[in-house]
């Protein structure tokens, strides 16, 4: 008889631990052929919230981590990925009927991703930084600082996707929560047991799956989320509405792109830049 | 009036802090630090103060009552001594609305002839002593030449401190060597020059200040004159919060000198907005406040003619002296 | 060192000594600059008055959507034909020529300035317009060197800003919004605030002056209707305010939904921390300056003083001491410390706001100063005993209004400074070096001033966290925010 296989519940991710949805409520998600593949955890607005409060209590001590450290912590993120990219190749495939060439390139893309982020996260100071030559006797610098608790509605990709737009924001030493992938959103919740089993620290990253339409209003309007990033938001009038929303604590919003967004490309610097605020600091020059 | 008794030190609170070398360094390095950029820039916010007409009238002749007419040359004779006193006494022979200088300021040898020529006229003698300008001689030295200058009927003893037993943090031969000389001036003022030109900071310019008050000058005093920098605003503002400061503690007040290349009117009535917006207006006051110069007076007084004729005046029409 | 006199000696009183306003002349009426020419608006005109005496200085006309609409037709213009073209070392002539003039017609600016906002000559002569010349100047420079501002080898500008800015600065903060946009290549419709329109209608005159194309510059002049015109015109690339974040929010929300990139630099309550080893005389100066410059109309003043408990009483005694020789009167006084608040309306806010201060348990103090019976005036006003809790700790009075809290370990003043929802500006005092770089870590501020505050320069990036706006101006962050590149 054959063995009957182990299957996985696939939950919340959030403040490091993987919790069920408090509305005790799941959704059906089914592979690219519409079969069954499990049953996500359906987040409900309080879990929005929990995301919110593990986000900001990370955010003291992820944002005063030395940014070498924040880059091995991204840079072992990778390592532990290439260690289960069998997993991800498996999951990819299954869940969005991609040949295995595809799915083996996204997972490479993610992989490289992680790769390249983690390398900026202790040059991107020096790129955007500035000593100013005020017209008087003052040292006078412009560093950047990671903004805040970002939310983020993640493009489709639940693994590159997620990726490109997770790691510039933890890179800077922000915080975040996602809203993963509605129709693909497993993916994301294995890789955010790639990310418990890291070495990032709890609440970090916190990934919810479940409606965008449900779930984003309430990231959008929070008054203690500090950015929005709007990537994967494919209706306009939902986009608007969250921008819109997310004026009432002058969020950073980062608009949804104007068309398909080719991951596989090298980015720009701009994720990185999005989540930074610039500091200036004044000093005296005397004796 | 609040009067103190004649006591040597500034007063009875402070004794722990002069105890011990240690303790008076403890106590000057506790306080607070200056800022040298805020500062200046205070200083030279003050300097843009427009003062016209009446207030103009005012701060000149205030200003000329506050003149140590000074000269230390070598090259002093009696005849140059005797001039500038009667130029102290009658600064514009032509006006006698005049005020008189303070007093005139030179070397002990000719304190007798200052002290002669200005009589009972009210402008009186300082002499600088203490081995002045450098201050590099022994103790006895300097307490001979200061009770000489007095016994010669100096009114105002203007000494150097030991800049450098200060620069190196000798603080308590400093300030026993100004308790010394106070002794050897009897009645006289002591003002204690700290040739704030060589102490570099202003952070030495006020812990000097504070080893001043505490070993009890009646003034403090930037500079000698011969040495570059002298005074300038902010030396003399730090000088200025000292004595406020030590005022708000003490109840005492302590004078203020700026000495050295003041030379303009204008110069003149920026020092006196600081008198009045820093330490306040009891200290605009000839006993409070002097001006340690020479040429400012031939400027101070043509600004006066031009105010009172309305035209600009030239040097032909002041006396050199 | 034997007496303490009884009383002062006769008061060094100061005499008038007024800048003469002679240098200015001021029109009966002023129509809208657009297109380089100045036009009848098609909407209703108001008036502009002096703060110091409420007397009408002028007319002036309040654009509609009609007179935007044509205002950003001849940016577009201006920007697709002309300025957009325009080699930037061309351009640079332009804006060097600009900065040239203001500083040759600066005396007659700044007496404008005071006149119609009611800031103090030696402030307008010394600060507003000094920093205006320099902002030309330092961005002239930039015009033909965009492509080494690390945005690729080519950034292209935006296009349309449409730029509205605020009342405590008018001229400086037109230079903050004119010189990196058009220095960048944009093209510009700004709105100068309602009550503070003239300088900016002159500096429309100095355009001429310097024969910059017409349509580079438009300046329409209006209230918030004239501003929401702009901010909504569809063929505006750039928004870029300089308010309140009420205002701010407004903006950001009117823009959801659309291409346009933002600027926002709104409200502040900025701490100025003071520890017990502070150097105490400039701590005093700093706090002086940090809330009674310009009347404390300022988006970064330090209006929370949190001053370390071991050090409260002396710095407290010193402060109400140097506050009794801060002088309030005359703008065009020489001796003017503090001019006139800028409107009626800002006053009855700051009045209200002072006495929710008192009914709220807040100890009020003024030092004693006569007001003249004309305009809006308010004494420099200092509270002590306030929490976290109250109003005036709180919200921006935007006044000369100083609000004391004290703390007793670093760590408390940092969690007292970070507690609010702005994140503009913060002050720091101590000798202590590590803790000033401590310090500066740890404050959530877009501005941090170590020993001084208040200190501002074309090359120093300036703005917000929080909910105190995004994006910078000046420095290199101010031009990228008007240009499109690849970081």
């Amino acid at each position: 008889m054959a063995r009957i296989d182990v299957k996985k519940t696939y939950k919340l991710y959030i403040g490091g631990q993987f919790p069920r949805s408090e509305s005790g409520r799941s959704y059906v998600v089914n592979d690219a052929k519409g079969n069954l593949m499990a049953n996500a955890a359906q987040a409900s607005r309080k879990d929005a919230r929990d995301a919110v409060t593990a986000a900001r209590a990370a955010f003291g001590g992820w944002s005063s981590r030395t940014a070498y450290n924040r880059s091995q912590v991204v840079y072992r993120i990778a390592e532990v990925l290439e260690g289960r990219r069998d997993q991800f190749v498996a999951e990819l495939r299954t869940s969005e009927g991609v040949t295995s060439a595809r799915a083996n390139a996204a997972v490479d893309a993610a992989i490289d991703r992680l790769v390249w982020y983690a390398g900026w996260a202790d040059k991107i100071t020096q790129v955007v930084s500035s000593a100013n030559p005020v017209a008087g006797p003052y040292f006078n610098i412009s560093t950047p600082e990671p903004t805040g608790v970002v939310a983020v509605v993640a493009p489709t990709g639940p693994l590159l996707g997620l990726v490109s737009v997770v790691a510039p924001i933890i890179t800077t030493g922000n915080t975040c929560v996602v809203i993963a992938s509605e129709a693909h959103p497993l993916t994301s919740i294995t890789l955010g047991e790639v990310m418990a089993t890291s070495d990032l620290p709890g609440g970090v990253v916190n990934v919810l799956t479940g409606s965008v339409a449900e779930i984003a209003p309430w990231l959008a309007s929070h008054m203690d989320v500090n950015g929005i990033d709007l990537t994967g938001v494919t209706d306009p009038e939902l986009a608007t509405s969250l921008e819109v929303a997310a004026a009432d604590n002058l969020k950073r919003v980062r608009r949804a792109p104007d068309g398909e967004v080719d991951w596989l490309q090298t980015p720009g610097t701009d994720r990185l830049t999005d989540w930074l605020e610039t500091k200036t600091v004044w000093h005296p020059i005397g004796i | 009036m609040t009067t103190t008794s004649a006591s040597t030190s500034g007063a009875g609170v402070f004794d722990d802090i002069t105890a011990s070398d240690s303790s008076l360094r403890r106590f000057l390095h506790g306080l607070p630090g200056v800022d040298q950029v805020g500062a200046e820039a205070r200083a030279a916010s003050l300097g843009t103060r427009s003062i016209k007409t009446t207030a103009k009238a005012f701060a000149i002749d205030l200003a000329i009552r506050m003149v140590d007419l000074t000269t230390l040359e070598g090259q002093d004779t009696h005849g140059k001594v005797r001039a500038l006193a009667s130029k102290a006494m009658h600064p514009d022979p032509a006006d006698p609305t005049c005020p008189m200088t303070a007093a005139v300021c030179v070397y002990p040898d000719m304190v007798a002839t200052a002290k002669q020529t200005l009589g009972s006229s009210g402008v009186k003698v300082a002499a600088v002593a203490t081995a002045f300008p450098s201050g590099r001689a022994a103790l006895d030295i300097k307490l001979a030449d200061t009770r000489d200058a007095v016994e010669a009927g100096a009114d105002e003893i203007d000494m150097v401190i030991d800049r450098g037993a200060f620069l190196s943090g000798r603080y308590l031969e400093v300030y026993e060597e100004i308790v010394a000389v106070k002794e050897a001036c009897g009645d006289a003022h002591l003002k204690i020059i700290f040739e704030t030109g060589e102490l570099q900071t202003y952070d030495n310019v006020r812990r000097a200040s504070w080893l001043g008050m505490l070993a009890g000058g009646h003034f403090i005093k930037t500079s000698t004159g011969k040495v570059q920098p002298a005074a300038t605003p902010p030396v003399t503002m730090i000088m200025l919060e000292a004595v406020r400061d030590f005022r708000e503690q003490t109840g005492q007040m302590v004078g203020v000198k700026p000495a050295g290349g003041i030379k303009t009117t204008k110069d003149a009535i920026k020092y006196l907005v600081m008198v009045n917006e820093v330490a306040g207006p009891d200290w605009l006051d000839p006993d409070w406040f002097r001006f340690g110069a020479s040429t400012l007076l031939n400027d101070l007084l043509m600004q006066r003619t031009k105010m009172a004729t309305g035209r600009y005046s030239g040097p032909d029409y002041f006396t050199l002296d | 060192m034997v007496k303490v006199p009884e009383r002062a000696t006769p008061f060094f009183e100061y005499a008038p000594a007024p800048e003469s306003r002679s240098i200015v002349d001021i029109k009966a009426s002023y129509g809208l600059f657009i297109d380089g020419e100045f036009v009848d608006g098609h909407g209703k005109s108001f008036k502009t008055i002096s703060p110091s005496s409420e007397e009408v200085l002028a007319e002036v006309a309040e654009a509609d959507e009609s007179d935007v609409d044509l205002a950003v037709k001849a940016a577009r213009r201006a920007y697709s034909r002309t300025w957009g073209r325009m080699p930037g070392s061309e351009r640079a002539k332009y804006l060097y020529r600009i900065a040239r003039i203001i500083q040759e017609r600066g005396r007659e600016l700044a007496v404008l300035e005071s006149i119609d906002n009611g800031k103090p000559i030696k402030e307008s002569r010394d600060v507003d317009v000094p920093v205006v010349a320099a902002h030309f100047f330092y961005y002239a420079g930039w015009a033909d060197k965009l492509s080494y501002a690390g945005l690729g080898p080519d950034p292209k500008a935006l296009g349309v800003a449409g730029q509205v800015i605020p009342w405590n600065f008018p001229l400086l903060m037109l230079a903050w919004k004119i010189a990196p946009a058009l220095a960048a290549g944009n093209t510009v419709v700004l709105k100068p605030a309602e009550t503070t329109p003239l300088t900016a209608l002159l500096f429309a005159e100095i355009c001429q002056q310097a024969d910059l194309p017409p349509g580079v510059v438009n300046i329409v002049t209006g209230a918030g209707a004239t501003g929401q015109a702009i901010v909504a015109h569809p063929d505006v690339d750039k928004v870029a305010f300089t308010g309140s974040t009420d205002v701010g929010k407004a903006i950001a929300r009117a823009v959801a939904g659309t291409k346009k990139k933002v600027t926002l630099e709104l409200g502040g309550k900025a701490a100025n921390i003071v520890f017990d080893d502070a150097p105490v005389d400039q701590a005093v100066e700093g706090i002086v300056n940090g809330i009674f410059f310009n009347q404390g109309h300022v988006c970064c003043a330090g209006s929370r003083l949190l001053v370390q408990e071991s050090v409260a009483d002396e710095v407290l005694e010193k402060l109400k001491r140097r506050m009794s020789t801060l002088r309030v009167g005359d703008p065009l006084d020489k001796n003017t410390d503090i001019g006139a608040i800028n409107s009626a309306e800002q006053l009855a806010k700051i009045r209200e706001l002072s006495e929710i201060g008192e009914s709220e348990g807040g100890e009020r103090w003024s030092p004693p100063c006569e007001l003249p019976s004309n305009g809006f005036w308010f004494p420099p006003t200092l509270f002590t005993g306030v929490t976290q809790a109250h109003r005036i700790a709180r919200e921006e009075i935007f006044g000369p209004v100083l609000s004391t809290l004290t703390f007793r370990t670093p760590k408390e003043a940092v969690e007292k400074a970070n507690n609010t929802p702005y994140g503009l500006s913060a002050g720091v005092w101590t000798d202590k070096g590590s803790r000033i770089l401590w310090m500066a870590n740890q404050l959530r501020a877009g501005v941090v001033w170590a020993n001084t505050f208040n200190k501002f320069d074309p090359t120093s990036p300036f703005g917000g966290y929080k909910e105190s706006g995004f994006g910078r101006e000046g420095g290199l962050p101010g031009l990228a925010a008007y240009l499109e590149g690849d970081r």
